[in-house]
């Protein structure tokens, strides 16, 4: 049990990343019906700017988290204003491969910048663990179920009673009437896509400090975002509270099926299998129910 | 009184393979550059247009799925590998690798892997019945994943992380696709054909076989999207329940978009294996960019038109020889600044940063592509001095 606890912690952090990255798919999708390749490129670049303010600048790590985050809303704020505002009424598949356009650029500009990879974001947690009987967890794992926790509540509570939350709600269901209703719909699309900056750079910046499975700081934790893919899918497309149960279910299997690969996978089944485990429990869950967990089940009408 | 050169007055002439003299004209030109253009062409010059034609296969299956049936699916890049890797074992020679193969004839795993994507592309189009839209391709996307998975699981057939290789020969109707040219120069006139220092290489041979399959399965698409079933895939793209009611199999219609597509694809992928001749079955080499490309092709082509994709694979395929000709400017190199063992500005870098640029930049400016430019082009000359 000692096993599966320690285990259960550790996909419950990476579930938890899955969450945030994911709300940031989520918003992107109810604000403007795309799903956000970039996104995935926000989580590295937002890692490594977290690093560059903690290591290059010195500063606290939580100092550095707060730098991250404002820089990350700029981030998107700036991409939505440059880029996806020009694509307004241009076919679905054009404005898709535009996001990708963004999220290749990422790459070459971070590894122009920093050397990638590098070894991980320093945390005032280093590499202490919390004991609770036989069980040991990481005190960075905890820390990332924790900001999580708290950046998604504080979320949910903004979504739910603010006036700008209703305004967001408002325009998910539709944005002329939204307009109509004296809604800043532009201004709704910023606020959007400077969320999920913001939690892209959480994100990233947990994923960079190694919390949950070990994966250090380099270009390669943008292939790790993209798992929030099957996470959103499995949640609902529109749903941000689908996020979080598609990110937990996601992360927690994904480490659990890794855990225990060696003492029960039969010989037939190759290593790498918790890797492609995500896609195939999305897989599942769609074949049962095609609009995920939590999705808008869309009226087809004639 | 005389009609507008264009105007359509009858609905079989909307469906005419050659609509007119001037198309017809264009064909005769088009095979004529077929038959010429590999003579004259060198070898890096030569392996641009076989990556051009495999993509321009795989694209236009992605097309007839993508753009009429209206089913976006970012999982081509399995189908590719699954190509490959078929033609990798059925065809490479037992004695000439360690890992053994079986040695098949060209024509054999070709048909092969149209079967085995075929067959997959019935699996995978089952699902689509009952997702739409974005969870579609996030879908197709998993089962890319899925199919690498297995396929780099399979030792015997991808060689696991080691990777394999591809057929040396390809031998069809006697000739040899893969060295035209044999052991004797080819002439032209007094001249054994030469560029440079190389003879005619493994790719001009294999750019006339990859190119004569780009002819037929362009005649095919065009001859499936002008006829009944396009009209159908056409009708259940832009409202499936309607086309439903009025009595198109919803079932015929998408898993039927699916097989083919499927199986141009994995065709694609065998050509793509005789072209690059040694591959890994992972995420670098088939993963989500491979896919990407392909849909990158067919809008940078212009989404649900014919030859679309053939001017989105010639174009995607050239765009790495353009930017080698950028980063080769004297005033460009400057300013790479990359120092070994550092961080810098690199020739890749700049390579990167360029193709994502112009794939944004074009989108943002022509979102219709180039079938869209040429549109405009021709709309222009067609309906001349009425025109602004």
């Amino acid at each position: 049990m000692t096993k599966f606890f320690q285990l259960l912690a550790s996909g419950l952090a990476l579930g938890a990343i899955y969450a945030l990255v994911c709300l940031g798919f989520v918003v992107i999708y109810r604000a403007t019906g795309v799903i956000n390749f970039a996104q995935a490129g926000l989580v590295v670049l937002g890692a490594f700017m977290v690093y560059n303010a903690t290591f290059t600048w010195g500063l606290s790590f939580w100092l550095a988290l707060l730098v991250g985050m404002l820089f990350g809303a700029a981030l998107g704020i700036i991409i939505e204003r440059l880029v996806l505002r020009q694509m307004v009424r241009q076919p679905l598949h054009a404005i898709l491969l535009v996001t990708v356009g963004v999220l290749l650029l990422v790459e070459p500009i971070v590894t122009t910048i920093w050397r990638s990879p590098q070894p991980s974001i320093d945390t005032p947690f280093e590499l202490d663990k919390l004991e609770i009987g036989d069980v040991r967890i990481l005190q960075i794992s905890i820390a990332a179920i924790v900001i999580a926790a708290i950046v998604l509540a504080a979320f949910f509570l903004f979504f739910r009673y603010t006036k700008y939350g209703v305004a967001m709600r408002a325009t998910a269901v539709d944005q002329e009437a939204a307009l109509m209703q004296g809604i800043n719909v532009n201004g709704i699309i910023a606020l959007s896509w400077a969320i999920a900056g913001v939690v892209a750079v959480l994100g990233g910046a947990m994923l960079g400090a190694n919390a949950g499975p070990k994966t250090g700081l380099g270009v390669g934790i943008g292939i790790i975002a993209l798992k929030a893919l099957p996470a959103m899918v499995l949640g609902g497309l529109d749903s941000p509270g689908g996020a979080v149960v598609g990110g937990l279910v996601i992360g927690v299997a994904e480490v659990l099926a890794g855990g225990y690969y060696a003492e029960f996978a039969p010989a037939w089944l190759k290593p790498g299998f918790h890797q492609v485990l995500p896609w195939i429990v999305m897989l599942v869950v769609l074949l049962v129910r095609p609009y995920g967990l939590f999705g808008t089940k869309k009226v087809q009408r004639l | 009184m005389t009609r507008a050169r264009g105007m359509l007055r009858h609905y079989a002439q909307d469906v005419r393979l050659v609509r007119s003299p001037s198309g017809l004209l264009s064909v005769v030109a088009l095979v004529a550059l077929f038959l010429w253009l590999p003579l004259f062409v060198n070898d890096s010059w030569a392996g641009i247009f076989v990556v051009a034609g495999y993509s321009a296969i795989a694209a236009l299956g992605l097309n007839l799925l993508t753009g009429y049936t209206g089913l976006p699916s970012l999982g081509t890049a399995g189908f590719i590998a699954l190509g490959a890797f078929t033609a990798s074992y059925f065809g490479r020679t037992a004695e000439s690798l360690p890992e053994g193969g079986l040695g098949w004839p060209f024509w054999q795993y070709a048909l092969l892997a149209l079967a085995l994507g075929a067959a997959v592309g019935f699996i995978v189009g089952l699902p689509a019945l009952r997702l739409r839209g974005v969870y579609l391709s996030i879908a197709t996307l998993a089962l890319v994943f899925v199919t690498l998975y297995v396929l780099k699981s399979w030792e015997v057939l991808s060689g696991g992380n080691s990777g394999a290789s591809m057929p040396i020969e390809v031998k069809l109707f006697g000739l040899n696709f893969a060295d035209l040219g044999g052991d004797d120069d080819i002439f032209l006139g007094d001249l054994p054909f030469r560029n440079g220092a190389e003879l005619f290489s493994r790719n001009h041979s294999l750019m006339y076989l990859v190119w004569a399959v780009v002819g037929v399965v362009g005649l095919l698409c065009r001859n499936i999207v002008r006829s009944r079933p396009g009209r159908a895939l056409q009708a259940v793209r832009d409202r499936d329940v309607a086309a439903a009611v009025v009595g198109v199999s919803l079932f015929r219609a998408k898993v039927g978009a699916f097989v083919i597509s499927s199986a141009l694809a994995t065709l694609a992928g065998v050509f793509y294996g005789l072209y690059i001749q040694y591959a890994v079955a992972d995420e670098a080499s088939f993963g989500l960019p491979l896919s990407i490309q392909f849909l990158a092709i067919i809008v940078v082509g212009g989404i649900g038109t014919t030859y679309g994709p053939i001017l989105g694979a010639l174009l995607i395929a050239v765009i790495p020889k353009f930017i080698g000709f950028l980063s080769d400017l004297p005033l460009i190199k400057e300013i790479f600044t990359e120092t070994p063992g550092d961080v810098g500005f690199s020739e890749g870098n700049f390579a990167a940063i360029l193709y994502a640029l112009l794939i944004i930049v074009g989108l943002i400016t022509q979102p219709h592509g180039l079938a869209g430019i040429s549109r405009r082009i021709g709309g222009y000359f067609r309906s001349w001095p009425l025109v602004r």
